[in-house]
């Protein structure tokens, strides 16, 4: 995420500074370094969030590029004789302690009871949570940010949109949330077929219900920039509400965003898979890591992989993504960077 | 201070009301119809009566109204009249479940137990986990202690509950056999051995839940201490000549413990939500199981009910916590 940022920053310094620098003879043997230069110094310093980073990066590209080398159908059911020889292999690794066990080289995982390939529903699996994931938090992310500015700056709007902020934090989510997966199901998989209106369902729902936090964070950043002398510098040059939100309030309030961002993916990802768990998000035939946890509890006595692997993956992606979360906080804080 | 807290808890009524409001509202465009169980072979007048008789009938703003004093004053009077054995609620209709047609409170009441023994004795736990390692964790900050305990913390925070309480299940009790892996409410604690039995099942929950609320306490805690323990009023103490143990535990814990008191409070009824998932691991037959099963079986009042309970605690904790947080720190005034 760091990479795309030098964007922002450059807005912030004039180009006329830069040319006056140019015709100085005196020149500094380095470049100035940008803010972001130095977050960046600052989170490869933070251990975890680079293997944090790192196993977050490498779980979603397995899970998005790696059905191009796996080229096994999660949904491929075996149908006859070979449904009785493909269904329930235990992964290969099972060898190792036991040698009577049924495992084929050609399922490492091993299958489920249908004789469903373990490894590509995990990946498919992974595809919808990582994107129920990620498309949760820029839905509650925009609307934080948007709640957040705009209660910040119109100070009409703060009473009335504080108070929805408020009672946001003080409805139950997860019944309201279990409740409304049950009453929107049938019309939006109408409209948009199952797969994409249960999708489109429950981002709606985890988008809904966790931008209170990204609000008050963002309201409070901008109610005190509002005060500082560049937006009244900008105000007198007569830049519009628009453009000063645009070009100097939300740069300036990037770094909460980006918090609050990655801990945002975290959050939906545990609300999906529970979602999914408690039998109320995707369908059966349309695993997610927490519907597969659901599906292998049952067995979980006579086939514990079917369990351990998709909540292991959950954890991990999750555990990834917090610890890259906390490395941002400490990155992107003044007053503990540098130390 | 007194004023403060008279003016959030008139506050607290609107926000209640437009909750209900939100629930109610929510729940009268469920697809589910109580009548769906009913034979075809009931004639549809007959199913208008039986509709009419669950208080169907009746145009939205009615069934809102009725609902509300069902709530707010029938429910406490017949809380009355079972305390003191008056009889003022004698000819009251109470909210009525459909799925079990017997007053929704009665079903709370018997469920509550179970989900107050297993969360609270893991709110507890959690807690009492929570605030040594915090403090420890942060008086050594960057020792292998803390790192050790920021990682745990990290993974308690990350791995769901789902995952733990399956994980726990499979190697506690099914490769180890040392603990039951269902919870056994009928179970009576009449004597030792019984006793005993009952600590045996609730290990596992209770574990499974305190790993939770210890991981985000004590990194509240270690958080908090740490902001502390910079503070000029410290090296003060410590001039002073004050022994360590009283600068860390009197000066400095005091001082931290004002925030985090506040988490513990707020904490409580997220832990009555998050109990959902636990519970139904475990089969824990407590209040979140109990709200598991109405939204499946269609159950309006049960789920209205339930859910507007929980609206309650949260309201109810908040405002706790903020008046907590005023008694604790003298420098915060609200008013």
């Amino acid at each position: 995420m760091a990479f795309l940022i030098p964007v922002f920053a450059m807005t912030e310094t004039p180009l006329e500074i830069e040319s006056e620098v140019s015709t100085v003879e005196a020149e500094p043997d380095k470049p100035p370094r940008s803010q972001w230069v130095d977050i960046w110094q600052q989170l490869k310093a933070h251990k975890g969030a680079m293997v944090g980073t790192y196993l977050f990066a490498f779980i979603t590209i397995g899970v998005f590029v790696g059905p191009f080398i796996w080229h096994i159908d999660p949904t491929y059911l075996p149908q006859g004789r070979d449904f009785i020889d493909l269904r329930d292999t235990r992964p290969i690794y099972t060898l190792i302690w036991d040698s009577q066990a049924k495992v084929s080289w050609a399922h490492p995982l091993g299958t489920d009871n249908l004789g469903r390939d373990a490894l590509a529903r995990l990946m498919s699996g992974g595809r919808v949570s990582i994107a129920v994931g990620l498309t949760a938090m820029v839905l509650s992310i925009l609307l934080g940010t948007i709640i957040g500015v705009v209660a910040g700056f119109f100070r009409r709007m703060d009473g009335s949109l504080m108070r929805l902020t408020d009672l946001f934090l003080a409805l139950p989510l997860l019944p309201l949330i279990l409740v409304a997966s049950l009453l929107f199901r049938d019309p939006l998989s109408n409209s948009f077929g199952t797969e994409g209106g249960i999708f489109i369902l429950i981002v709606v729902l985890i988008g809904l219900t966790s931008w209170m936090q990204t609000a008050r964070i963002v309201r409070g950043d901008v109610l005190a920039l509002k005060e500082r002398e560049f937006v009244l510098a900008a105000r007198s040059v007569g830049t519009t509400p628009v453009q000063l939100i645009i070009r100097h309030l939300l740069p300036n309030t990037l770094s909460p965003i980006m918090v609050s961002a990655t801990l945002g993916i975290a959050t939906a990802i545990i609300t999906e898979s529970a979602l999914s768990f408690l039998g109320f998000g995707f369908p059966p035939d349309f695993p997610t890591w927490g519907r597969l946890l659901n599906d292998s509890v049952d067995r979980m006595v006579l086939y514990p992989e079917r369990v351990l692997w998709p909540g292991l993956m959950i954890s991990l992606t999750v555990l990834s993504v917090n610890y890259l979360g906390d490395g941002l906080r400490d990155a992107l804080d003044p007053r503990i960077r540098g130390r | 201070m007194l004023t403060f807290t008279i003016r959030r808890l008139v506050l607290a009524i609107p926000t209640l009301l437009f909750i209900s409001l939100v629930i109610f509202l929510l729940l009268e465009l469920a697809p589910g119809d109580p009548m769906a169980q009913v034979p075809l072979t009931v004639p549809p007048e007959v199913k208008e009566k039986m509709r009419e008789a669950l208080g169907l009938g009746q145009p939205l703003h009615v069934r809102y109204w009725k609902w509300l004093v069902q709530f707010f004053w029938i429910e406490p009077k017949v809380l009355i009249d079972y305390a003191f054995n008056t009889s003022f609620s004698a000819d009251d209709l109470r909210v009525i479940s459909w799925q079990t047609r017997s007053p929704v409170m009665d079903t709370v009441a018997q469920r509550m137990p179970q989900t107050l023994w297993v969360v609270g004795t893991a709110y507890v736990v959690g807690i009492l986990i929570a605030i040594p390692v915090g403090i420890y964790s942060a008086y050594r900050q960057y020792s292998w202690f803390d790192n050790a305990g920021t990682f745990v913390t990290m993974v308690g925070f990350s791995v769901p509950p789902f995952f733990s309480g399956v994980l726990v299940i499979v190697i506690f009790s099914v490769q180890l056999g040392w603990f039951p892996s269902i919870y056994d409410t009928t179970h009576r604690v009449t004597d030792w051995s019984s006793f005993l039995a009952q600590v045996n099942q609730m290990i596992m929950p209770v574990m499974v839940l305190a790993l939770q609320i210890t991981s985000q306490i004590s990194r509240f805690m270690r958080a908090s201490m740490l902001d502390n323990l910079n503070q000029d009023y410290v090296r003060t103490a410590r001039a002073k000549g004050l022994r360590e143990r009283s600068v860390i535990l009197m000066h400095v814990l005091r001082n931290s413990m004002i925030p985090v008191v506040t988490v513990i409070a707020l904490g409580i009824p997220a832990i009555f939500g998050g109990a959902i998932i636990t519970e139904q691991v475990f089969k824990v037959n407590g209040i979140g199981q109990l709200l598991i099963i109405a939204i499946q079986a269609n159950d309006l009042p049960m789920v209205q009910t339930l859910t507007f309970i929980f609206a309650v605690l949260i309201v109810l904790f908040n405002l706790i916590a903020d008046v907590l947080y005023g008694i604790l720190d003298p420098r915060i005034r609200y008013d």
